[in-house]
């Protein structure tokens, strides 16, 4: 029972996480109608600017910083790039926000090389927090817990009770109206477009330490990214978090419980062969969870594409 | 889709006019031939190989992205399944469990990347744009990440190795060297360009042009658009299984990198940078970029960031990709005006390529100063050798880059009232 309370705690932090990137490309999305290919690599130069700074002054300033920054040069990418090839179409858009990704995984190349880099968890979290029947839960894990909800808190209070959260919206739906009623949606646009990679970076800051800070960080998160947001439907806020938190938990319980599909099969009545090195089905018996772990939310998304198009809370057929 | 133009401005083929439609593939043919009379070496012909085979795929993913107006993120899945079905197939005929010569193994790569589109595009094909980019994608990462666990058929990560040579002989040859190889594969591309460059002059292929340009109004027309882009799809499929299978006989191994995100990425640099509006653009696409990864990338280790950077610009600003930016001079050429940019040309010359060689040099120094291990601070760019942690090199470069861009920025005008003057076409009264 202890087991299952801390994996419950841990498919929270990467749910959260995932969240975080989810939350602005969802946004962005539902804004423009452009999938943020790049939204992944936002994040991992978020992680890349933390670490930068944080030799020189320490990891809080670069909390702080690091987003600003992430933010900045996510709505100039809107401003300069996005905005020029608006006008094809969005296929090419696409194609804009997926080059833009291997350039800046290139970039992060060039400044910082392949390696991994030595950015830590500040020593004022390095304790543990609680610990469930032995097992000591690390107070920077708390940490991003509370980070995540705090800015999920934020967002939701921007976009539902302020003016311009109102005007987001409205502008979501009827940006021609809006811009008629005297905003600035370009403004807007490119405000949301920089928020939202700004969040992504926030992302990255605090995943650098526990995660990794490497070039191929994006990589690794970045098609997950993009499941999440289609399960949960694209453009839902809330199905982004929903479909992020199932994806943290399905992960972490996959890799915690040691399966096997032996078990499996003999426990509904199949025979184990005795010799395996030759049978054509050999792999489905010694196939366990841990190793299926990776494949199940693609393998959701399948699901939840073949039974529900439009995604677990989205409106609109996808 | 302005992008995205006709993929010829010519209607169907009359009788009369089969002839000279036919010259361009001739001479292909005479060059294809030819190539390994003037590049003898072995590395060349593993290079025209390789580039034969990406020619191929990049043809296969044109048939989505350049004339379907589908953008797949997962096409590298058809070619890995073809190619790793083709290497199980070797190993058959190896232990004599089938008879099979070697030249018709890319016709069953080809038929099981066919099997897989047509049990993908299914679903996939429901609808274009993002929502197809994003299911391509997904598909393609999972299978990607099954190629790990489901080692019977993928080898987990080692993958599957096979022997092409230990097959039955087909005409005396049992393709032990690479130029029956790359003979073979020669054949197999002259082979599959026509049978696509047919299929887009099928009312089909017509017909998808159409979905991808409207295809509300190609609905209206009676067709459905669902349907005729799952067609595409599996040619598309097919083709590129044939591609997995010459990369099969060509290498003799796949593994999990013929599935990834990194290959199917690839091919939509390539065709797009070479240009997804033409035919020929994935062909030159394809050259180009196997010849940079070769050639550049002898010479510099970040040749990817100048990749990244080329293929950035060219969405930013030529959407139609190098093939498109030689079209515009056609009608120039055709209403006799070309001589007006010539003088432009030439004084943009220079300018261009001390631009282009500048930022070349100011990234290669900054690189090396940021990588190089100590004691390592000589480098030689250009051949002139210089200690990279010294500023005067960079300010040199620095200089140029300024100078060059100076140069550029005053003659762009002239430049611009050039183009002008040569694509006005007067009026005829």
């Amino acid at each position: 029972m202890s087991l299952v309370l801390v994996n419950l705690l841990d498919g929270l932090v990467t749910g959260l996480l995932l969240f975080m990137l989810c939350s602005g490309l969802t946004l962005i999305f539902s804004m423009m109608g452009v999938l943020n290919f790049a939204h992944a690599s936002f994040y991992m130069l978020g992680a890349y600017f933390a670490y930068q700074i944080s030799t020189f002054v320490g990891f809080w300033p670069g909390l702080i910083l690091a987003p600003i920054i992430v933010g900045v040069a996510g709505a100039l990418v809107e401003r300069y790039g996005l905005r020029r090839v608006h006008k094809y179409g969005h296929v090419p858009e696409l194609i804009f926000t997926f080059g833009l990704a291997l350039l800046i995984e290139e970039i992060v190349q060039f400044f910082w090389g392949k390696s991994h880099m030595a950015f830590e968890a500040p020593d004022i979290l390095d304790f543990a927090a609680f610990s469930i029947a032995g097992n000591a839960f690390p107070a920077y894990k708390v940490f991003m817990i509370f980070i995540a909800i705090g800015i999920f808190l934020v967002l939701l209070y921007i976009l539902t009770k302020t003016r311009v959260g109102m005007v987001i919206q409205a502008a979501l739906s009827y940006p021609e109206t809006v811009q008629n009623l005297g905003h600035n949606v370009p403004l807007v646009f490119m405000g949301v477009f920089g928020v939202g990679t700004a969040l992504a970076g926030v992302a990255g800051v605090i995943a650098g330490p526990v995660l990794g800070t490497f070039p191929g960080m994006a990589v690794v998160l970045g098609s997950i990214v993009f499941v999440t947001i289609v399960i949960g439907g694209l453009g839902s806020l809330w199905g982004a978090l929903f479909a992020s938190l199932i994806i943290g938990w399905l992960q972490t319980f996959a890799a915690a419980y040691n399966v096997g599909m032996a078990d499996l099969l003999t426990a509904i009545g199949f025979e184990k062969p005795i010799d395996l090195s030759e049978s054509a089905v050999r792999d489905l018996w010694t196939l366990t969870l841990p190793q299926v772990g990776p494949i199940l939310p693609y393998l959701l998304m399948v699901l939840v594409l073949a039974f529900r198009p439009q995604g677990l809370f989205g409106k609109r057929e996808t | 889709m302005s992008t995205m133009e006709q993929t010829s401005t010519r209607s169907g083929a009359t009788a009369g006019s089969v002839l000279p439609a036919l010259v361009p593939w001739a001479a292909a043919a005479l060059l294809l031939i030819a190539l390994p009379f003037v590049f003898q070496t072995g590395s060349s012909l593993t290079i025209m190989n390789q580039m034969a085979i990406t020619i191929i795929f990049a043809l296969s993913y044109n048939m989505l992205l350049g004339q379907g107006g589908m953008l797949s993120f997962g096409h590298a899945v058809y070619m890995g399944l073809g190619g790793f079905f083709c290497v199980h197939i070797m190993n058959w005929v190896e232990y004599d469990e089938l008879y099979l010569p070697l030249p018709l193994l890319p016709l069953f790569g080809g038929l099981f990347g066919l099997f897989f589109a047509v049990l993908i595009g299914s679903f996939s094909t429901r609808r274009a744009g993002t929502v197809f980019a994003m299911i391509s994608l997904g598909v393609g990462e999972l299978i990607a990440a099954c190629s790990i666990i489901i080692v019977a058929f993928f080898g987990g990560e080692e993958g599957v190795s096979g022997d092409r040579t230990m097959g039955p002989e087909f005409a005396g040859l049992d393709f032990a060297s690479q130029q029956e190889v790359y003979y073979l594969t020669a054949a197999w591309l002259l082979l599959s360009a026509a049978a696509m460059y047919l299929f887009s002059r099928t009312p089909i292929g017509r017909i998808a042009n159409a979905v991808r340009d409207n295809e509300e109004r190609a609905e209206f027309l009676g067709y459905s658009q669902r349907h005729v882009r799952f067609i595409s799809f599996c040619a598309s499929g097919f083709f590129a299984g044939i591609a997995g299978g010459l990369f099969a006989i060509n290498y003799e191994i796949l593994t999990e990198e013929n599935l990834n995100l990194v290959t199917s990425g690839g091919i939509l640099l390539m065709a797009f940078l070479g240009g997804v509006g033409f035919f020929i653009g994935p062909i030159i696409g394809a050259i180009v970029f196997t010849l940079l990864q070769t050639v550049l990338g002898l010479y510099t280790e970040i040749w990817a960031l100048y990749v990244g950077v080329l293929f950035v610009l060219t969405v930013m600003f030529f959407p139609a990709g190098l093939t498109g930016l030689l079209a515009i001079h056609i009608q120039p050429i055709r209403t006799g005006k070309i001589g007006y940019l010539y003088a432009p040309y030439a004084k943009m010359f220079l300018p261009v390529i001390a631009f282009i060689l500048s930022a070349a040099a100011v990234l290669e120094i900054l690189f090396h100063a940021r990588h190089a291990g100590v004691g390592e601070e000589e480098m030689t760019l250009f051949w002139f050798t210089f200690n990279s942690q010294s500023a005067m090199p960079l300010i040199v470069a620095l200089a140029i880059l300024a100078g060059s861009f100076y140069l550029l920025r005053r003659f762009a005008p002239e430049l611009r009232e050039a183009w002008d003057e040569a694509s006005h076409v007067e009026s005829r009264r």
